[in-house]
């Protein structure tokens, strides 16, 4: 019998409470070898701690890490200096730039000419050769961030873990360090794991993202498959999605549902699970505001939308590059559609304006009201 | 005024000459205290580290007593010493009393709350993501501990600093379990204290400036410590 390799990280019935509080409940959660695994969601919802505990820096009340297979705990001499830890403070000691990335290797006995090649190369990958020799507090954040970085990098840990790494820099630094991140990470580390509660940075970064909600997993599974077909209300309006709370299923058929949002309006919505739905129970749905098509009223917008809604402009509000368009139905749903400034200018549309919307059954999805938390 | 102005050509005369005497009692005081840091520092440093660290049931209690250490009167350490190292004592076939040990005991009972109290301070004031960083690349646990006090080690070497400058600078104490025997016990403040009243004003002012002397060097130690402190807490806003 042919038995397959052990994951490279396996984390299995994790608990972690503090006082009667449980803050974190994992039954599974792998790494690959290879893979860049994001873990994503807002505060509190439980991914620093397992953070600490996959880095195997805190203990968890129940369940066990393996590694390649065998169980490891904290301070496991075994597991020293194949993981590697990057924190949302840099948290650098005392001392240059060598010293700080040179830790590791030292921490892991590895000395003499070895030690100062590796740190060279490190040094190298992330431009930081010619800060070698500065003290670490004349360091701006951005260049102590990535000083952190090559600390953890110059150990080549087989699994490479962040905590929010760029939440502490600005916009441009931010950039940098995430184009260093992808580029150095990859070829480094193992695998890596990537906590931030910003869904676009672990869309831009991951192979698999791994969205958290109140210490549990909600859902995993690669950038598109969330952004496609998200598992539950949490996972859409986390990734950007716009929620209709107050559905009603009127029928089901092959996939999709036929969703009452009010007396007047029926949309269809593609379904996860459909075994879990029945006609009349109720339901959320979740649009993207950049799937609606919207269409000035006469015209005919170039779509085969099978969601049609008419309704009349009640604000337009820019967003960057962007513009939010909120739009009323006669009935009172409000819905908003993300357009370029350039559709906005070619529909003429100003406050008041009336407006079809229309939208792919596919682009909205539905689930049974308990899988929401109200 | 001349009797100052006169004690004092005296004194700086007995300093450039090495006097003898001071200079006996100079360096005996620097023996006891010093010792008695070096022993207050065996006894006030784990504390100060452990509480700095941890996290427990009553730690504000504790921390309340290492502070009211600041506060202890240095002659009833002295008295307290002196109980314990007298012939009915507990600890009276010792046979310690009178001499200098006896001396560095009750000094390093004053020196002891210092050293923890600020150490504490100081280990507390690193933040906890210095320890688990270093774990997090690999550094065994007692490593991780010494990345984290390296970082308080200015505040630490304050807490030193401000256990010497307690107690080369207090008189009760060695007084009464030392007894201020010539050329055995006789140190530095209670040399001031014999001299004052035997008239011998500018022997008195040439010991007085030593210890001033040292009081700046000890202030100015912890100043410096205190602006490096400073400096680091600032390093850390980013």
């Amino acid at each position: 019998m042919v038995t397959s390799p052990a994951p490279l990280l396996e984390a299995e019935g994790i608990v972690r409470r503090y006082g009667e509080r449980t803050v974190l409940d994992v039954d599974h959660l792998v790494v690959e070898r290879g893979e860049v695994l994001a873990i994503v969601g807002p505060n509190g919802a439980g991914k620093s701690t397992v953070f600490r505990i996959l880095l195997l820096l805190e203990r968890p009340d129940a369940g066990e890490i393996r590694l390649d297979g065998r169980v490891v705990r904290p301070g496991d001499a075994r597991a020293r200096g194949r993981l590697a830890g990057v924190f949302q403070r840099p948290a650098l000691f005392t001392g240059t730039v060598r010293d700080n990335v040179a830790f590791g290797l030292r921490a892991t006995g590895v000395g003499g000419a070895a030690r100062t090649e590796r740190v060279d190369a490190a040094l190298d990958w992330l431009d930081l050769s010619a800060l070698a020799g500065r003290p670490v507090h004349t360091l701006s954040g951005g260049e102590a961030q990535r000083v952190a970085l090559a600390r953890a990098l110059v150990i080549e840990p087989q699994i490479l873990l962040l905590d929010e790494p760029t939440s502490s820099l600005d916009v441009s630094v931010r950039r940098r360090f995430r184009q260093d991140l992808e580029r150095v990470a990859r070829q480094r580390a193992g695998s890596v794991v990537l906590v931030t509660h910003d869904a676009l940075e672990a869309f831009g970064l991951a192979d698999r993202i791994v969205v958290m909600d109140e210490g549990r997993i909600a859902q995993v599974a690669t950038p598109d498959e969330i952004m496609l077909r998200p598992g539950t209300p949490f996972v859409a309006e986390l990734t950007g999605a716009e929620l209709l709370l107050q559905g009603t299923i009127e029928a089901l058929d092959d996939g999709l549902a036929a969703v009452r949002i009010s007396p007047d309006v029926v949309l269809w919505a593609a379904v996860r699970d459909a075994r879990a739905l029945t006609a009349g129970a109720a339901a959320v749905a979740a649009y993207r505001p950049e799937d609606i098509v919207l269409a000035a009223a006469a015209g005919a917008a170039a779509t085969s939308a099978i969601n049609r809604l008419a309704a009349r402009v009640e604000a337009i509000v820019p967003v960057g590059a962007l513009t939010r368009v909120r739009i009323r139905t006669a009935d009172g749903i409000v819905l908003t559609a993300l357009l370029t400034r350039r559709s906005v200018d070619a529909l003429s549309i100003s406050a008041g304006s009336a407006v079809t919307a229309h939208m792919k059954a596919t682009a909205l999805h539905a689930w049974a009201r308990e899988t929401h938390r109200l | 005024m001349d009797l100052f102005i006169e004690s004092l050509r005296e004194a700086v005369r007995l300093l450039l000459r090495g006097d003898r005497y001071v200079l006996e009692v100079v360096l005996l005081s620097l023996r006891v205290s010093g010792t008695a840091v070096l022993l207050g520092v065996a006894l006030g440093l784990p504390v100060g580290i452990a509480v700095g660290l941890r996290q427990f049931r009553g730690r504000g209690l504790v921390i309340a007593l290492i502070h009211t250490g600041f506060a202890l009167p240095p002659v009833v350490v002295g008295l307290f010493v002196y109980m314990m190292l007298s012939r009915a004592g507990p600890a009276g076939q010792l046979e310690m009393l009178f001499t200098p040990a006896a001396m560095v005991v009750a000094q390093a009972v004053l020196a002891a709350p210092y050293v923890a109290g600020i150490s504490l301070a100081a280990v507390q004031a690193v933040p906890g993501d210095i320890r688990l960083q270093a774990s997090a690349l690999g550094a065994s646990p007692l490593l991780a501990l010494w990345m984290h006090l390296r970082e308080a080690r200015l505040g630490i070497g304050a807490a030193v600093v401000a256990g010497f400058g307690a107690v080369i600078s207090e008189v009760g104490a060695v007084m009464m379990v030392g007894g201020n025997i010539a050329g055995e016990t006789r140190v530095m403040t209670t040399a001031i204290v014999l001299e004052t009243r035997r008239g011998n004003f500018a022997t008195a002012f040439a010991m007085g400036l030593i210890l001033l002397a040292l009081a700046f060097a000890v202030n100015a130690a912890l100043t410096r410590a205190q602006q490096g402190r400073t400096l680091a807490a600032e390093r850390r806003t980013w």
